[in-house]
């Protein structure tokens, strides 16, 4: 069905790897439509409860394929049809979402990985802000996910200077939520995963949804919001089961909803 | 009360919900199902024991517009004998509050029911839009007339010319809902709202709707001095009298609409 990913499930996670290794898994207008088909179709199927998102190869991915820019091109257009679209797509999962950045992550490649809820990095991943050092802007919500999860200073700092950062710097600024050795990679990802796809989805999709809004909200605002949101979590059948196994005092099943 | 093809009517406690029922076509807005709504509207209106109304849509959407098969081969002699916005006018005459509960869709003729309504909640997800420029005509059920009372001139004829959705979170800045709430509480919260709306003097309510209904459209002397006519009429019911007499014996008051 696609033919610049590929896109698996197992035990309710849901793998979508990056597949044109030889490019270092660089976006293409096709890739970018598979992507957020891909993750359209993640987002409806009541059977997948995680997304990881992962390179084929050495890359994890390497951002827009320059061979395609010209004279002609339009960059503006070229967000707004095919990288726009895909990052909304991403915004609008409620189910926990992780780019396992398996090796370098630059431009595009490195925005992909910043709207993804969580970043595992292996620890010959590498992440760069390529985007000034052929005199573009970061985008594809870069600006927008990048101050949010390290700051200002030091998004700022990334973000002009365009040095490349190490899995573990990456680590130490907030970024990566676990560095993982190469001989444990697979293992390590797929445990995460695994974690994640047993937990409450509904409840981690509400959490997804209210956090990101309260970034625009006032106090008074956001209170209201989970009041709303806690009423939905706690019609939950998860919420029932876990307080349950709280009281039985033994481990919860929960099934997603 | 009347047998409904296209809508579900009921009712709890005081609350009167009317919920389009054409899910399959996402509720798209046809004649007939029109004239129900008036309808239903009209009934609870008369029924004392109802004071709010929430309207609704069932299955996806709110309403995703109207049955465009019904009117592509109309001509305008027809439509105006056929004077079929006389019974969306009917809906702007209802007494009491009406609530819509919008989530997913309402475009075209779905938008402009929305807008029929006092209050608007709208879940996260709701869709707001008036497509007919696309099909080379123009909203007919006081589309124009009402979003731009909404939002005013400017935002108005962007939406209304260009014809692309409006966010759930766009219609709250512009004014054209009251809150956005989660979709899977949406019929909770508004019903919780109209519940708190059940609760006030029902006279009280249906004059101060009257009054602002009225001060969208005259100026501002004229609104005055209607609204100054409404406060003294409700000097005459005993409500006004039991309102304040509980009022000045700190107790709570109990309106009987009357």
């Amino acid at each position: 069905m696609f033919e610049t990913i590929k896109f698996d499930v197992n035990d309710q996670v849901a793998w979508l790897m990056l597949n044109r290794p030889d490019k270092l898994n660089a976006f293409t207008e096709q890739m970018n439509k598979e992507i957020t088909e891909a993750l359209k179709n993640a987002a409806r199927d009541p059977e997948i409860r995680c997304i990881v998102i992962t390179g084929e190869g050495r890359a994890f991915c390497a951002g827009e394929d320059l061979g395609g820019i010209g004279e002609e091109t339009n960059h503006g257009e070229i967000l707004r049809k095919r990288y726009n679209p895909m990052v909304k797509q991403l915004a609008e999962i409620e189910k926990p979402v992780i780019a396992a950045v398996n090796g370098v992550a630059a431009g595009a490649g490195m925005s992909l990985a910043l709207a993804c809820d969580f970043r595992l990095a292996s620890e010959k991943a590498s992440f760069v802000e390529a985007f000034i050092h052929i005199g573009l802007i970061p985008d594809s919500g870069n600006l927008y996910y990048l101050p949010r999860l390290v700051g200002q200073a030091k998004a700022l700092e990334l973000a002009i200077l365009g040095e490349k950062i190490s899995a573990e710097e990456a680590k130490n600024i907030g970024l990566v939520t676990k560095v993982i050795t190469e001989e444990d990679w697979q293992t390590e990802v797929t445990a995460f995963a695994k974690k994640l796809a047993q937990m409450p989805t509904k409840a981690i999709g509400l959490i997804k949804r209210y956090l990101n809004e309260g970034w625009k909200l006032t106090l008074d605002e956001m209170l209201e919001k989970e009041a709303n949101g806690q009423r939905v979590a706690g019609l939950t059948n998860d919420h029932k089961e876990g307080v349950a196994a709280f009281l039985g005092k033994r481990r919860p099943v929960f099934t997603g909803n | 009360m009347t047998e409904y093809r296209f809508i579900v009517v009921n009712t709890d406690g005081e609350i009167g919900f009317i919920t389009l029922n054409r899910p399959e076509v996402l509720n798209a807005l046809n004649r007939t199902m029109v004239t129900e709504i008036v309808t239903a509207m009209e009934e609870f209106d008369r029924n004392n024991n109802i004071k709010a109304i929430v309207l609704s849509g069932s299955g996806r959407a709110f309403a995703a517009g109207a049955d465009i098969n019904e009117m592509a081969d109309d001509d305008p002699i027809r439509l105006e004998l056929l004077n079929q916005f006389h019974f969306w006018d009917r809906m702007g005459a209802i007494k009491k509050p009406v609530i819509g509960a919008v989530h997913g869709f309402a475009l075209g003729g779905g938008f402009e029911l929305a807008l029929c309504c006092d209050l608007l909640f709208a879940a996260e997800n709701a869709n707001f839009g008036f497509p007919e420029i696309s099909l080379g005509v123009m909203p007919g059920a006081g589309g124009t007339q009402r979003l731009t009372k909404l939002m005013g001139k400017t935002k108005a004829l962007e939406w209304l010319w260009l014809g692309e959705p409006m966010s759930a979170k766009e219609a709250l800045q512009y004014g054209v809902v009251n809150r956005l709430v989660a979709p899977e509480v949406l019929m909770e919260e508004t019903t919780r709202f109209a519940r708190k709306l059940a609760k006030k003097a029902p006279l009280s309510l249906r004059l101060i709707k009257e009054s602002v209904l009225k001060a969208v459209d005259v100026p501002l002397l004229e609104g005055m001095q209607f609204e100054r006519k409404n406060f003294y009429l409700l000097f005459a019911s005993r409500d006004q009298k039991e309102g304040m007499n509980a009022f000045i014996e700190k107790r709570q008051a109990n309106f009987e609409g009357r």
